[in-house]
């Protein structure tokens, strides 16, 4: 059963179109993240979920119901912001029962419920204060509360952890994945950081200028990108795609030969462009997959290297183009010098050079 | 060059704003000491104690003046501020006719208050104004003579006071209604609030600092109005519509006794003073609590 669908929705401001034609299905349980550069309308799109837009044309179908026209209390939905939003002049426990209070539930049940979200997110002692007295991540927390406590259909969230620190983020991450273990809600949850929605979703859809660019599990997103955009959004440091001709079932960048996946077939003789992760480039004596496969040895000139400290980037060229490479930390290359290098080939993505798609 | 730039700069601001602060202070010490003497027509040395302070406190004129200070305060103070938050409500919601509201509100902020009074006293004045247009249009029996009504007349000024000072009101609420939070109202529409309630709980409340500072401002106002019962109601009829103020004006300049004149000015310091020295400390305070949180 589908917790939520949206059919075709278009949003204009005035003469910009915003969203141009959204299409999506999300079922019960679901985390789905909307990721997505600055400006590609998620905040929009979450806002017109929630009724606090309208749409201008399109369906929005939650639990099964057409609730375009239904006001934002009645659909059964709860949103946490990115600014929290949490009323300044309310203590913290008002502010987690201010919604059943607008709801006349009685005031035992409302207690009931708020001792039940305290102890889940262990906000207990901050109860009584206001949130200026607050610190970021308890704030965070407790606009969580007031999220969780009402039990809704469908839970959403616009980008709330972009406030906190990174450590914090990280912690917090954590504790939403869990606790959407724990309950089992459905969430749509808006992020521009490419992270969160590869270690929180269950789905994950990429928008792009107000269209979902692709709609699928994390791994089919990382390691079968729909198209070119989604290749290099997905994934730090992101995915190498250059220009590349297929010939006698290889692909073909300058010197280096790379065996061409099946489906390739069709493109004999064409130039395609060659979309490969930089954990695929790696040190020679790499061998990759559970299998232990040694990889396709090139050698290469070195331009740049970049120590992290759990692996180094490099920067080389391969077959004459510009890539980025992930080698072990105690390999030593010499920025200038041609070394050797293993590919790993069996997940390589080939794109259609005019319109961008994956081929292959 | 430089040198020459900087000496006008310093000129235009610093030697008025001496002078200014100087006038204050000398003239304000000028009346205590004034207030101690027995002066009548002119200044005259000696000290005769609290004697001009006893007289004054005794007189009909200043009870009646003081008890006009306390309804027409209250009054136009609460009532503004009311009509201001309304106002500034109906703006924020963007009502038809919000144009209309805004000039007939905001326009009196560019007019002085002996405007206000002199056209209000042409308004309620029962022989010209609002009594006999309804008069003339038939309704002969129909009577608005509060400016003349001993009871009533305290309350035209409140009404024109009102008129000129609540766009003031207006444009500091509306300010604050718009500079309110678009996520909160957002949060608040899903927690199912309704307009009343969204406004009583969440966007009233973050309002009140500019609250205070508005009842102060006010406040200050009404102890202060002197030009607008002067055009309006000159103080009468009789003495009913007396504020402290006028009080003052009539012992130093009407009666020629100078040194209770200035007692009823040090009196009517020493009210603005209880207002404005706790909303000082009061800043001081937040201003301590914000730098400590
Ligand atoms: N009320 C509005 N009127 C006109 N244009 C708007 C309005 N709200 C949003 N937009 C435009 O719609 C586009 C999408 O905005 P939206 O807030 O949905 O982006 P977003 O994906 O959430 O970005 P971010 O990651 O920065 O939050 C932007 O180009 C924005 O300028
Ligand atoms: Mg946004």
């Amino acid at each position: 059963m589908s917790a939520l669908v949206i059919r075709d929705l278009h949003k204009r401001f005035g003469s910009v179109g915003v969203l141009k034609g959204i299409n999506l299905d999300i079922d019960d349980g679901d985390f789905t993240v909307l990721v997505g550069p600055s400006g590609c309308g998620k905040s929009t799109l979450l806002n017109i979920i929630a009724g606090l837009e309208t749409a201008s044309s399109g369906e929005i179908v939650i639990d099964g119901k057409v609730v375009n026209t239904i006001a934002p209390k009645d659909r059964d939905i709860a949103m946490v912001f990115q600014t929290y939003a949490l009323y300044p002049s309310m203590t913290v426990r008002q502010n987690i029962t201010f919604g059943m209070e607008c709801r006349n539930v009685p005031k035992p049940q409302r207690e009931e419920a708020v001792a039940r979200v305290a102890r889940l997110l262990q906000i207990e002692p901050l109860l009584g204060r206001k949130p200026a007295q607050l610190s970021g991540g308890q704030r965070q927390r407790v606009a969580m509360g007031r999220a969780l406590v009402r039990d809704p259909k469908l839970f959403l969230f616009d980008e709330p952890l972009s406030n906190l620190d990174a450590k914090l983020r990280v912690e917090m991450r954590m504790e939403i994945k869990q606790l959407h273990a724990r309950i089992g809600a459905t969430i749509v949850y808006v992020t521009h950081d490419q992270i969160e929605a590869m270690t929180m979703a269950t789905r994950i859809a990429v928008m792009h200028q107000g269209e979902v660019q692709q709609f699928a599990d994390p791994e089919t997103i990382y390691n079968r990108p729909a198209n070119v955009f989604v290749a290099r959004f997905m994934g730090a440091p992101p995915m190498n795609t250059v220009p590349a001709r297929i010939a006698s079932g290889q692909v073909v960048v300058g010197d280096v030969r790379l065996p061409a996946p099946p489906a390739a077939a069709g493109w004999e003789g064409r130039e395609v462009i060659l979309g490969i992760r930089p954990e695929c480039i790696a040190e020679p004596t790499r061998q990759f997959g559970e299998a232990g496969t040694p990889g396709i040895r090139i050698m290469a000139p070195v331009e740049l290297t970049e120590p992290t400290g759990a692996e180094t980037i490099v920067v080389l060229r391969m077959g004459g183009e510009k890539v980025l490479g992930r080698v072990a930390p105690d390999i030593r290359l010499t920025v200038g010098a041609t070394a050797a290098f293993a590919i790993d080939a069996r997940k390589i993505c080939l794109f259609d050079p005019q319109t961008e798609r994956l081929i292959a | 060059m430089a040198g020459l730039r900087r000496v006008p700069e310093f000129l235009v601001i610093w030697v008025p704003l001496l002078i200014a602060s100087g006038q204050i202070v000398v003239f304000t010490a000028w009346t205590t000491w004034l207030s101690f003497t027995p002066s009548t027509l002119m200044p005259t040395d000696g000290f005769v104690g609290l004697r001009n302070y006893t007289s004054v406190l005794a007189t009909r004129n200043w009870k009646i003046a003081f008890d006009n200070l306390l309804i027409f305060g209250s009054g136009f103070v609460v009532l503004t501020m009311l009509t201001g938050l309304v106002l500034a409500v109906l703006i924020d919601q963007r009502i038809r006719g919000e144009n209309v509201l805004r000039s007939i509100f905001l326009y009196p902020l560019a007019v002085s208050f002996v405007v206000t009074g002199t056209v209000w006293s042409w308004l309620l004045n029962p022989g010209m104004g609002i009594q006999k247009l309804v008069n003339d249009l038939g309704w002969s029996g129909f009577r608005f003579d509060w400016l003349v009504d001993r009871d009533m007349a305290i309350w035209t000024i409140v009404v024109a006071g009102i008129w000129q000072s609540s766009g003031f009101a207006m444009a500091l609420f509306l300010a604050g209604l718009r500079s309110v939070e678009a996520d909160l109202i957002k949060a608040a529409q899903i927690d199912g609030a309704g307009p009343w309630r969204l406004y009583t709980r969440v966007i009233l409340p973050t309002l009140w600092p500019i609250m205070i500072a508005v009842l102060v401002i006010l406040l200050q106002t009404a102890i202060r109005t002197f030009d607008l019962v002067r055009a309006l109601t000159g103080g009468g009829p009789g003495i009913a519509t007396q504020l402290p103020s006028l009080v003052v004006y009539d012992f130093m300049f009407q009666r020629g006794q100078l040194g209770r004149g200035a007692a009823a000015a040090v009196l009517l310091l020493l009210t603005l003073l209880a207002v404005l020295l706790p909303y000082a400390i009061w800043k001081r305070v937040q201003a301590r609590r914000a730098a400590n949180a």
